[in-house]
């Protein structure tokens, strides 16, 4: 057991730190400050910046060199993500939901005529994919779905809704699941598809969020053809890749951020000493002291939860379903954090980007509002508890 | 970067598992919570057999030469079963001080004997003030010819009915320093060892009275103040160790119960009630185990900041076993409240280590203050 990094590791990161400083634009805060009145304007400079990425060898690190990638090693993805997180780089997340999810699973269950077609074009950000996962009426439960593809000779045709995916409209291709046969049990009649966002029969229309961005959508599929070919892994076994997809999304996916974490508490730190809250800084009074010092623990073991996945992953080849322990500590703490920041501007906290009296144009509120979002997706905490509890700890099903 | 047990750890960690789970079992526990030592010389023994009171001393002093993390995988498994006795003490306290602190005569006199398990030995520290701070001990040393003479009132101090030797942290007036450490036998004159009745059973605490005792030169101890420090910390890192086992051993027996209690015809650890609180004491044990393992790998290597993450570790594992052992008596029900069932003795151990070696307020302080708040 030690936490250090080998010469190797340590000369690797310092490649990508003289990389990223080299060619990461300091305009992407200003950008993301201003997402939710020009979407238009992130989404090109994250497709630009992945490029960039793509063209320089760091797209997709993780992927196996055959596909494109870089085939790093657990400990090598951890520190590409701590260093892209250290110098603020986009969070890649929103626009490479095809390097995060939608590669590995083409990887793992794909054929080669898919993985030829599809991943490089992931890697250089000029295809974007969308989730096309939960419904109406299967969120928690998405293993009820009511989205159809029926297969009609050499077709599916897709005919259903799907809710809350992010940059749908931005999106090439949607990696969907749909029932396939109604009269099995649940999860046991399910497929994954790779549709054609350009197909006839897909309507978009965007939802806005609590933040006033609307980075997701509802999509209508309507009696939309979608090859045989696209088919991911094996019909009715959609679950299977599902999880693939979940696992990656809830576990790998965090590693660095910490990071991220690390830098918002080094901000509240900042702001304790240049504001004051009844009369003195922040910083001196005893309570917030003490708040700060339990964010700072909660950043800390943060990372070492992380650190010791990272160490599992290494260890057993794939992210398990320990993975949710650090997507429920990650999402809870989260709130914590922003709530604090909060708390810790009073009544000014209340002021958004475009009121001159607003604290750092605002970004307080926004990342307070935001925090209400990573207990939800990828899996409420309440199902990552049922998780732990069944999968991990081994209860009863409910 | 490799955060997990190497095989030879997890050797150290099943071995040290199977041995407990034989040598000390829950009924030799309760045995000895009503004797007058809370010691088992026999379970004493066999743990020097097996090498442990010597686990991270040096090769010269008789000692393993192992390094902090496998003294805290011991810990976490003691911890997992209450055991009590004067191992903490002894090689934490006692041993850790006279590494750091003694010379190495004092060494070969106290350490030696101490890495075979034939010597046990304790720090008394604390004070009626209960404070952990070490600038201004009451209990004083003052220069008498050759020798000094020790008086004043130590609090809290564990073990020091079956330990030989008692480390003890006084004021030195008309020395220059703030204060000394001296090593004084049991059985000195004018020593009063006096139990203190207390809530959690599976250990012993004492009150000190030194009056005008009498040692020699040879019984100061050098110590400095980050020599002190060193051993408070890695004795936090070592306590919490024992916290996060007690907390892993509570949630088990949790789980277990869950499965085999029936209500409304289907076992209670189905019901996410149940299942969604033993997910969050997972979430808080496994959290722990990460900052524990992290300062107990920092301890090891001698790295900077031990301090900052002693704190980050027993703050974090106060709040989890607090919580942890306080929901297994709830989880148990009425059985969890009788004095029959184990849970209590969790839960009382739990609240027992909160408060020893900072609590929570304690260390979040000591965290404000590294952050350069």
């Amino acid at each position: 057991m030690n936490l250090d990094y080998t010469p190797e590791e340590e000369a690797f990161r310092n490649q990508v730190r003289s990389w990223v400083s080299a060619n990461l634009s300091p305009d992407w805060e200003q950008i993301s400050l201003r997402q939710a009145e020009n979407m238009d304007e992130s989404m090109a400079f994250l497709k630009k910046w992945q490029r960039k990425l793509y063209d320089a060898g760091w797209a997709g690190i993780s992927w196996p060199k055959d596909y494109g990638g870089r085939g790093a090693t657990i400990n090598e993805q951890l520190i590409f993500t701590e260093e892209m997180a250290k110098t603020k780089a986009p969070n890649l997340m929103n626009v490479s939901i095809g390097i995060e999810l939608v590669g590995p699973a083409i990887i793992h269950h794909g054929t080669e005529a898919q993985k030829q077609r599809y991943l490089r074009k992931i890697l250089s950000a000029e295809e974007i994919w969308c989730q096309g996962f939960s419904e109406p009426g299967a969120g928690s439960d998405l293993a009820s779905l009511q989205t159809r593809a029926t297969l009609e000779n050499d077709h599916f045709v897709v005919t259903g809704q799907k809710v809350w995916t992010s940059w749908a409209e931005y999106s090439d291709f949607c990696i969907l699941l749909a029932r396939t046969d109604p009269d099995v049990p649940k999860h046991k009649g399910i497929s994954c598809v790779l549709v054609d966002m350009k197909s006839p029969g897909i309507t978009i229309r965007p939802t806005v969020q609590i933040t006033g961005e609307a980075e997701f959508s509802e999509v209508f599929f309507d009696g939309v053809r979608v090859p045989k070919e696209n088919l991911v892994g094996i019909i009715n076994q959609g679950w299977t890749v599902a999880m693939t997809i979940l696992m990656h999304e809830r576990g790998t996916s965090a590693i660095g951020y910490q990071i991220r974490f690390r830098n918002e508490l080094d901000d509240l730190i900042r702001l304790a000493k240049s504001h004051d809250h009844d009369g003195r800084p922040i910083s001196e009074d005893p309570e917030f002291r003490r708040k700060l010092a339990q964010s700072f623990i909660d950043v800390e073991v943060l990372k070492y939860n992380i650190y010791r996945s990272a160490t599992q992953i290494m260890r057993s080849g794939k992210p398990g379903p320990e993975s949710s322990i650090v997507k429920l500590f990650w999402s809870e703490m989260d709130r914590r954090q922003k709530a604090l920041g909060m708390e810790m501007l009073g009544l000014y906290s209340q002021l958004v980007n475009g009121s001159e009296w607003a604290v750092d144009h605002g970004k307080w509120p926004r990342a307070f509002l935001w925090s209400r979002a990573g207990t939800i997706y990828a899996g409420s905490s309440e199902i990552q508890r049922n998780i732990i509890a069944e999968r991990v700890l081994g209860m009863p099903r409910a | 970067m490799n955060f997990g047990f190497t095989p030879q750890q997890e050797m150290i960690r099943n071995e040290a598992a199977a041995f407990l789970s034989q040598e000390c079992p829950m009924p030799l526990v309760r045995e000895l919570m009503v004797t007058q030592h809370g010691h088992s010389e026999s379970l004493w023994d066999k743990m020097a057999s097996m090498g442990w009171m010597g686990l991270i001393f040096p090769e010269q002093y008789d000692g393993v030469g192992l390094s902090f993390v496998e003294l805290s995988i011991l810990m976490e498994q003691m911890g997992a079963v209450l055991m009590p006795g004067p191992y903490f003490s002894t090689v934490v306290l006692a041993g850790l001080t006279l590494l750091e602190s003694a010379s190495d005569s004092q060494k070969e006199r106290w350490l030696t004997p101490l890495a075979s398990g034939n010597l046990k030995a304790t720090l008394a520290l604390t004070e009626p003030d209960g404070r952990w701070t070490v600038s201004r001990p009451r209990v004083t040393a003052e220069r008498d010819g050759k020798d000094y003479l020790i008086s004043g009132t130590k609090l809290f101090v564990p073990d020091a009915q079956i330990a030989d030797l008692i480390i003890c942290v006084a004021a030195a007036r008309g020395s220059g320093k703030d204060w000394m450490l001296v090593a004084v036998d049991r059985d000195t004159e004018g020593l009063t060892i006096t139990p203190l009745k207390t809530m959690d059973q599976t250990r012993r605490l004492y009150e000190v009275s030194f009056e005008r005792v009498r040692i020699g030169r040879d019984r100061v101890l050098e110590g400095s103040h980050s020599a002190l420090e060193r051993v408070l910390d890695r004795a936090t890192i070592a306590l919490s160790a024992q916290m996060i086992g007690g907390a892993q051993r509570v949630l088990e027996m949790c789980v277990e119960f869950s499965k085999t209690r029936i209500q409304f015809g289907r076992p209670i650890g189905s019901f996410q009630a149940i299942q969604h609180r033993c997910a969050d004491m997972l979430l808080l044990v496994e959290s722990a185990r990460s900052a524990v393992y992290a300062a107990a790998c920092n301890a090891a290597e001698n790295k900077g900041e031990t301090g900052l993450l002693a704190s980050i570790a027993k703050a974090y594992t106060n709040d989890a076993y607090s919580w942890i052992a306080g929901e297994g008596i709830q989880i148990h029900g009425g059985m969890g409240f009788t004095f029959e069932h184990d849970a209590h003795l969790y839960f009382k151990r739990a609240k027992a280590d909160e408060f020893t070696f900072g609590d929570s307020n304690f260390h979040l302080d000591r965290v404000a203050d590294y952050i350069g708040l």
